[in-house]
C-alpha cells in the first residue's frame, strides 16, 4: 500500500506545483487552442468533408500537448537535484513512476476537457455518435500514450537532448495506440454503423495499454537506477 | 550500526572505492576527510542508496543495503551539496511533502518546529526560490532531519554557511547525537570536524588511510594527521 500512498503524494505534489507555477497546463492549453484555430482556418467548418478531419485533430492535440507535459515531468526534478530526494526516500521506483504518470494523466485530461468541446464548438460539429464510447476511447488512448510517455520521459531525462529524444522514442512505440484510437474515434464520431470495427480497435488499444503499463512498472527500476 | 566490508565502486573502468572496510557504532559522529576525488562523496552516496556498489557488503542496523533498501532508507537522513528542495514551494510545504513521504506523524507541527529551530520562522510561507544560499541550506538541514533519522549523512554541510548558520547546523548535529543518531560527515572544514566529531577518517585514492578518535577537539592534531597522509596529493 506504501506504493500507492507515496505515488499519490508525488502526484499531488506535481499537481500542486502546477497550480502554483501554471507552467505546463497553460502551455498545453494554449497549444491546443492554437492547433484548433489553425485547423479552423485551413478547413471550412461549413464543409461536410471537414468532419472527417476532426478525429485526427483530437489526437493531434492530445499527442503534442501531451509531449509538452511529458518533457517537463522528470526534467523539473533535476533542479536542485530533487529527484535525489525521491531516490533516498523510502519509496519504490514504481511509486515515482506511478506518481508522475498520475500527474501527467490528470493534466492531459484537463487539456482534453477544455480543448475538445472548444474544437466541436468551433467546427460546429453535431455529435451523432456515442458520447460514452467517445469518452472511453479518449481515456484509453490518453492512458496508453501517457503511460509509455512517462516511462520514456524518465529514460530520456538524463540526456542533453531529451526534448528531441522523447518524441523520437515515443512515436514508434505508441503508433499502434494512435492508429487504434484514431480509427475508433473516426468510427464513433462519423459512422456508428461500423461500431463492431471500433470495438475491435478499442480492444486492441486496451490490451496494448495493459501490457505496456505492466512492462513500464516492471522496468522502471532499471531506468531510474543511478 | 554501519558495517562496510570490502566495498568497491567502479565507474568507467576507474576504481573510485578500492575495498573500504569500516565499522561505525551507534551514536558516533564521524568526519570523512580527504583530497578532491578521493571517493568521500561516493562512499556517502553508496550509503545513501543513491549509487549501487560494484562489490562488497554494506549493513546498516543489521540490514543489508541491497536487500532491505526501503527499510534502510527510512533510517537515513541525507544532505548533499544540492538542497533537494522544490524552489516554488515554501519551507513548510517542502518539509510537509518530505515528511509525508517518510510517514511522519503530525507532520505540519513538526515542520513548523523545525523551521523555527533553524531560525527561519518568519519565512515559513515564502517560496524557497527567494532565499539566500545560507537560508536554503538551513531548510535543507531541516528537510534531512524531518523524520528523525537514525543515521545522518552530510556532504560538506558547512559550505557557504555564515557563522550563525554554522552554529545552528552544529547544534542540530549535536542534538541528533544526543538522541542517539549516528552522523557521517564529508567535509573539508577541519575546524568544524574537530569541534563536533568524535572520530576522523581520512580517505585517499578510494581507501581509508587513517582512522582515529578525536580527543579534546584538537584541530592541530587533525591537520597534522591529514598532512601526513595526504602529502603529495595536489
Amino acid at each position: 500500500m506504501n506504493l500507492f500512498r507515496t505515488a499519490l503524494l508525488l502526484a499531488k505534489k506535481d499537481l500542486y506545483s502546477e497550480l502554483k507555477t501554471k507552467q505546463i497546463l497553460v502551455t498545453q492549453i494554449i497549444f491546443a487552442g492554437l492547433v484548433i484555430v489553425v485547423f479552423s482556418f485551413a478547413f471550412d467548418p461549413a464543409n461536410n468533408t471537414t468532419k472527417a478531419v476532426i478525429p485526427g485533430v483530437v489526437w493531434v492535440i492530445i499527442v503534442f500537448a501531451g509531449i509538452l507535459g511529458l518533457n517537463r515531468s522528470f526534467i523539473s526534478e533535476q533542479r536542485n537535484d530533487t529527484i535525489q530526494g525521491l531516490f533516498v526516500a523510502p519509496m519504490e521506483a514504481a511509486s515515482i513512476y506511478l506518481g508522475k504518470f498520475l500527474a501527467n494523466f490528470i493534466m492531459i485530461l484537463v487539456v482534453e476537457l477544455v480543448s475538445i468541446p472548444f474544437l466541436f464548438l468551433l467546427f460546429d460539429f453535431k455529435f451523432f455518435g456515442s458520447i460514452p464510447y467517445f469518452i472511453l476511447v479518449v481515456f484509453l488512448g490518453s492512458f496508453g500514450f501517457i503511460a509509455i510517455g512517462t516511462f520514456l520521459a524518465a529514460l530520456s531525462a538524463n540526456s542533453k537532448s531529451s526534448e528531441m529524444l522523447l518524441p523520437l522514442l515515443l512515436f514508434p512505440i505508441t503508433t499502434p495506440i494512435l492508429i487504434g484510437v484514431v480509427q475508433a474515434t473516426r468510427i464513433i464520431l462519423t459512422n456508428m454503423e461500423k461500431f463492431s470495427s471500433a470495438l475491435a480497435w478499442i480492444q486492441l488499444v486496451t490490451a496494448y495499454d495493459v501490457i505496456f503499463f505492466v512492462i513500464c512498472i516492471l522496468l522502471i527500476d532499471y531506468v531510474l537506477e543511478v | 550500526m554501519i558495517d562496510i566490508k570490502k566495498l568497491t565502486k567502479q565507474a568507467d573502468n576507474k576504481l573510485i572505492l578500492r575495498g573500504i572496510d569500516l565499522s561505525i557504532k551507534k551514536g558516533e559522529t564521524v568526519a570523512i576527510l580527504g583530497p578532491n576525488g578521493a571517493g568521500k562523496s561516493t562512499l556517502l552516496k553508496v550509503l545513501a542508496t543513491l549509487i549501487k556498489p560494484t562489490s562488497g557488503l554494506v549493513k546498516i542496523n543489521g540490514l543489508d543495503l541491497k536487500k532491505d533498501h526501503i527499510e534502510i532508507k527510512k533510517t537515513l537522513g541525507y544532505l548533499p551539496h544540492s538542497s533537494l528542495l522544490y524552489d516554488h514551494y515554501s519551507p513548510l510545504e517542502n518539509l510537509v511533502f518530505f515528511g509525508n513521504i517518510y510517514g511522519v506523524k503530525n507532520v505540519e507541527e513538526k515542520a513548523i518546529q523545525l523551521v523555527k529551530e533553524v531560525g527561519l520562522s518568519f519565512f515559513l510561507n515564502e517560496p524557497v526560490k527567494n532565499f539566500s544560499r545560507g537560508m536554503i541550506q538551513r531548510i535543507a538541514i531541516a528537510r534531512a532531519i524531518v523524520h528523525d533519522p537514525e543515521v545522518l549523512l552530510l556532504d560538506e554541510p558547512h559550505t557557504g554557511l555564515d557563522q550563525g548558520a554554522i552554529t545552528i547546523l552544529n547544534n542540530v548535529i549535536l542534538s541528533m547525537k544526543d538522541k542517539g543518531a549516528t552522523t557521517l560527515m564529508v567535509t573539508h572544514d577541519f575546524k568544524q570536524a574537530a569541534e563536533i566529531c568524535d572520530r576522523i577518517i581520512i580517505v585517499k585514492n578510494g581507501k581509508i588511510v587513517d582512522d582515529f578518535k578525536m580527543e579534546r577537539h584538537n584541530l592541530g592534531y587533525v591537520s597534522e594527521k591529514y598532512e601526513l597522509q595526504v602529502e603529495g596529493v595536489s
